[in-house]
């Protein structure tokens, strides 16, 4: 369909000298008290969508205590000050505002919406729900139950055996060796006393990021973080170092009764701010990025049905950076999968990409940017996010020309010095046939 | 408050069509002469759109020993047309930065697009073709039927908690065809074939049988012509059948199911009763269905959590479902998730006895107003979600109901009152249409030796 494809090339010149995001306008603001946030104003609907991330998370977890960080995130919502959960809970209800809390493993994020017309009261709520916090025993052993039912269904989990499993064997003793959730054992241990200590180690101000989207101005903001935040302490625990990463090729395999095998896959990968990291992510895309398009969904689905899913990713994180990939394929059919993907592998090593993937691969990129600010919770959490990664105020406006200057002789010299098919390690979950686990 | 007005101008050149607009949801919607309804949900905050098209067929209108057909068939549209090669939609979309899916339920089966606004009309040259164009072959449908077997095997066969859903669904239904997943069963899914596959799209796939919903930054007069040059130039199908469905007979026994599995490592109860949907023009049943919902399970302080989870400690989760949109009858469901040391029985026996609590000591109403007060600010919020505003009209679209059904519905849910609920939950959540259901570990006895 020639005419079709003339048009495409054309649009898509139009839209790439385009002022598609101008939209987001960001602005800093440094509240009174010197708390900085990064904003932007959006007065059509009258409600505010606020993250505040705390650098950190689970990682923090004091050395025997593994699960306090994430099991006090989950403690937050169950009463402060005077209230008891469900009195904590009506106010919540009562001013139609939402607190959402996830601890994750780098960071600790609070995710806000509140209402324009009750702002004072929502944020008083918030305030009471950062500072004061009872951690009451029967809550405590209440939730704590909820965690630890999840971890009992977690450990019957494919995917999560198999991320359990190559943590360990990748991270080790570090934080990233475990889950953040914790153990059984450790969890069913943790105390009140624990929880308060959890708390200290992860609210301070010297690793708090801010992003703010919504109908409020930047005087009103800078007041309103003054009274969120001012009085949090100055620092908390300390930040533990950077992880060894360990991986060498082979396979794992996990016996597990299912009709289908999932399967991590994984090499050592590459930290945000590497220079090579935009080649590093548009090689990616090409590879198993997350369209129909990637090399990985053509081979393993398209042409050989062997699988529903397939995807690989950049995980560069603060303290470890991997390059992993994750498929479900029947037992019968997971080594086919194997071998396929391994072939991949070394292809991209050996041959890099041509002309026209990376052209593709770039407007796809540079035009799927701009989907992702999409409403103001999602551009309130990349604003904190960004702040968190370093990047410069500016970044949006500049991210797609970084995208472009990427040559094709870049994306195929950092391939063949990055991919690794050597050291590419399998850990598979199921009764997969005709795939023998290697020693490592 | 964000309002749309067309000038005078622009709706005097859609001479003949009706352009009926709703201001407090930026949402405007016409007919085109083919009948293919189309609506259009503005936001001009982001310089996006998502194009879909909802067709009024899903896995309950398939042929007997067909199942599953409606979902390989959305699959199979992602491959060549007349116009276009295998693959090149999806990869069309991709070079201009776009993304796109596509997802089929009991009611409905939808297709969409999200990318820059000004590719609208690419998306529409390319969406339009494969609603009449699809050209298959053999190894396409060889191919793509282990895609959605492992598929299946993903989302159901790995997941004891989803062959449990499947078998309440199927005990629930008697007979009616949502008691088949929508997926298929697997046998029935191993013989779906090219004729199969064709028959159902060329009695389904037509103007008359679709809706076109665009959100985003859109102007609806732009998006009416774009449509009418696309979508208008294709034959109504005269021949399109109605949805004619089997429906349920009277259910007068109360089923009970046990399933054991050995995956299993936290055992719930589960309890599902046939209830009404929203119908056109008549949603106060099912208003005051999803309001009891709300006030037996919407949270920490819903009444079944109160009971179970914080006054005895005999559940570490309790959840309440009902979704009245669907265009046959539908479930109202209970799950209690028991803790440690509480046996399903003594879990289910408590939630009985609770909720007949509940209808001795009727709705608290200031429960009941603090439910309302969420659902008024939950449509400011939706504001900031446009796609979720197009999803709404799509799904309900399909379900039987009118664009005026989706736009009363706010004020449906806001004048239920605390009889109407204790009434609705009384005639509704009888034993008779019950299934109740157990998922648990394999008791040692019963293992079976590798």
């Amino acid at each position: 369909m020639k005419a079709l494809k003339l048009i495409t090339a054309a649009l898509t010149a139009w839209v790439l000298a385009g002022p598609a995001m101008a939209e987001v306008e960001i602005q800093e603001v440094t509240s009174p008290g010197g708390i900085t946030a990064w904003l932007v104003e959006e007065p059509s609907i009258p409600f505010t969508a606020l993250e505040l991330r705390f650098r950190g998370g689970t990682s923090l977890d004091a050395a025997d205590k593994r699960g306090a960080i994430y099991l006090m995130s989950g403690l937050l919502e169950e009463g402060s000050g005077e209230m008891g959960a469900q009195d904590y809970a009506r106010a919540l209800e009562g001013l139609a505002a939402s607190f959402s809390y996830d601890a994750s493993k780098d960071t600790l994020s609070i995710s806000a919406r509140f209402l324009s017309e009750n702002r004072d009261e929502a944020m008083a709520l918030l305030h009471q729900t950062l500072h004061a916090p009872r951690f009451d025993q029967d809550a405590l052993d209440r939730v704590r139950a909820q965690v630890l039912s999840g971890l009992r269904s977690d450990e019957k989990d494919p995917n999560d055996i198999a991320g359990k499993a190559f943590n360990a064997m990748a991270f080790g003793d570090h934080p990233y060796g475990s889950s953040g959730k914790g153990t059984i054992d450790s969890v069913g241990a943790l105390t009140r006393q624990d929880m308060f200590e959890a708390h200290e180690a992860v609210f301070a101000r010297d690793r708090l990021y801010v992003g703010a989207v919504g109908d409020i101005t930047p005087e009103e903001l800078g007041a309103l973080l003054d009274g969120l935040l001012l009085d949090l302490p100055e620092t908390g625990a300390a930040i533990p170092g950077p992880a060894v990463v360990t991986i060498s090729g082979g396979n794992s395999v996990i016996d597990f009764p299912t009709p289908q095998s999932v399967a991590i896959f994984a090499q050592a990968g590459i930290d945000r701010d590497d220079p090579d990291f935009f080649a590093a992510y548009i090689m990616n895309q090409i590879l198993g990025g997350g369209s129909f398009e990637s090399r990985l969904m053509t081979e393993v689905r398209e042409k050989r049905g062997l699988t529903y899913g397939i995807g690989s990713y950049l995980v560069p994180r603060d303290l470890a950076a991997v390059y992993m990939g994750s498929v479900a394929s029947a037992n019968g059919k997971i080594a086919e999968a194997v071998e396929v993907i391994r072939a991949e592998w070394q292809r991209m090593a050996d041959e890099g990409v041509t002309a026209q993937e990376l052209q593709d691969a770039k407007t796809y990129l540079t035009g799927a940017y701009p989907l992702r600010f999409d409403g103001n919770g999602q551009i309130a959490s990349i604003l904190a996010g960004m702040q968190m990664q370093a990047l410069p105020i500016d970044y949006i406006a500049t991210r797609n020309d970084k995208v472009n200057a990427v040559t094709l002789e870049e994306v195929n010299a950092f391939a063949a010095k990055f991919m690794a098919p050597e050291d590419l390690h399998f850990t598979i979950v199921g009764r997969p046939e005709g795939i023998e686990a290697t020693s490592n | 408050m964000i309002h749309r007005f067309l000038t005078a101008g622009a709706v005097a050149l859609m001479a003949g069509t009706a352009m009926a607009q709703s201001d407090g949801e930026m949402v405007t919607t016409f007919t085109l002469s083919n009948g293919m309804d189309v609506v259009v949900v503005e936001d001009h905050r982001a310089p996006v759109v998502q194009q879909m098209v909802w067709y009024r067929i899903g896995s309950a209108d398939e042929p007997v020993g067909q199942s599953g057909v409606a979902h390989f068939l959305e699959h199979l549209l992602f491959k060549a047309t007349d116009n276009m090669e295998s693959g090149e939609f999806s990869a069309t979309v991709a070079a201009n930065g776009g993304q796109d899916n596509a997802f089929t339920s009991f009611d409905y089966t939808a297709y969409f697009q999200r990318v820059a606004a000004d590719r609208l009309e690419l998306m529409m040259q390319m969406e339009s073709d494969r609603m009449v164009n699809i050209r298959l072959t053999e190894d396409d449908i060889a191919t793509e039927r282990e895609v959605i077997l492992e598929e299946r095997n993903q989302r159901t066969d790995s997941s004891p908690q989803a062959l449990f859903r499947e078998q309440m669904h199927a005990a629930q239904y008697l007979n009616h065809r949502y008691g088949v997943p929508i997926i298929g069963w697997r046998h029935e899914m191993e013989t779906l074939d090219m004729e199969d596959a064709l028959s159902f799209y060329e009695t389904y796939y037509a103007p008359n049988n679709a809706i076109l919903v665009v959100s985003g930054d859109v102007d609806p007069a732009e998006v009416k012509q774009l449509a009418e040059t696309h979508y208008g130039g294709i034959p109504a199908n005269p021949d399109l059948p109605d949805r004619l469905r089997t429906s349920e007979p009277p259910q007068t026994t109360a089923r009970r199911l046990v399933m054991q599995d050995e995956r299993i490592a936290q055992p719930y109860v589960q309890r599902s009763y046939l209830a009404p949907e929203r119908d056109a023009g008549d949603q106060e049943t099912a208003a005051a269905l999803y309001l009891l919902s709300e006030l037996l399970g919407g949270g920490t302080t819903s009444y079944l959590a109160n009971a179970l989870q914080f006054d005895q400690q005999v559940a570490v989760y309790t959840g309440v479902f009902y979704n009245g949109l669907s265009l046959d009858d539908t479930t109202f469901s209970f799950l209690v998730v028991p803790s440690e040391g509480v046996t399903l029985e003594e879990a289910e026996a408590a939630l009985d006895a609770t909720y007949a609590r509940f209808l001795e000591d009727g709705v608290d109403a200031e429960q009941l107003e603090r439910i309302k007060l969420q659902l008024r600010a939950s449509e400011i919020y939706a504001r900031d979600n446009v796609d979720g505003i197009a999803n709404r009209y799509g799904r309900a679209l399909t379900s039987g109901l009118t664009i005026e059904d989706v736009q009363a519905w706010p004020d449906v849910l806001q004048a239920v009152t605390p009889e109407q609920i204790i009434a609705v939950a009384k005639e509704v959540l009888h034993p008779g249409a019950s299934v109740t259901g157990y998922l648990m570990k394999e008791t040692p006895a019963e293992e079976i030796t590798q």
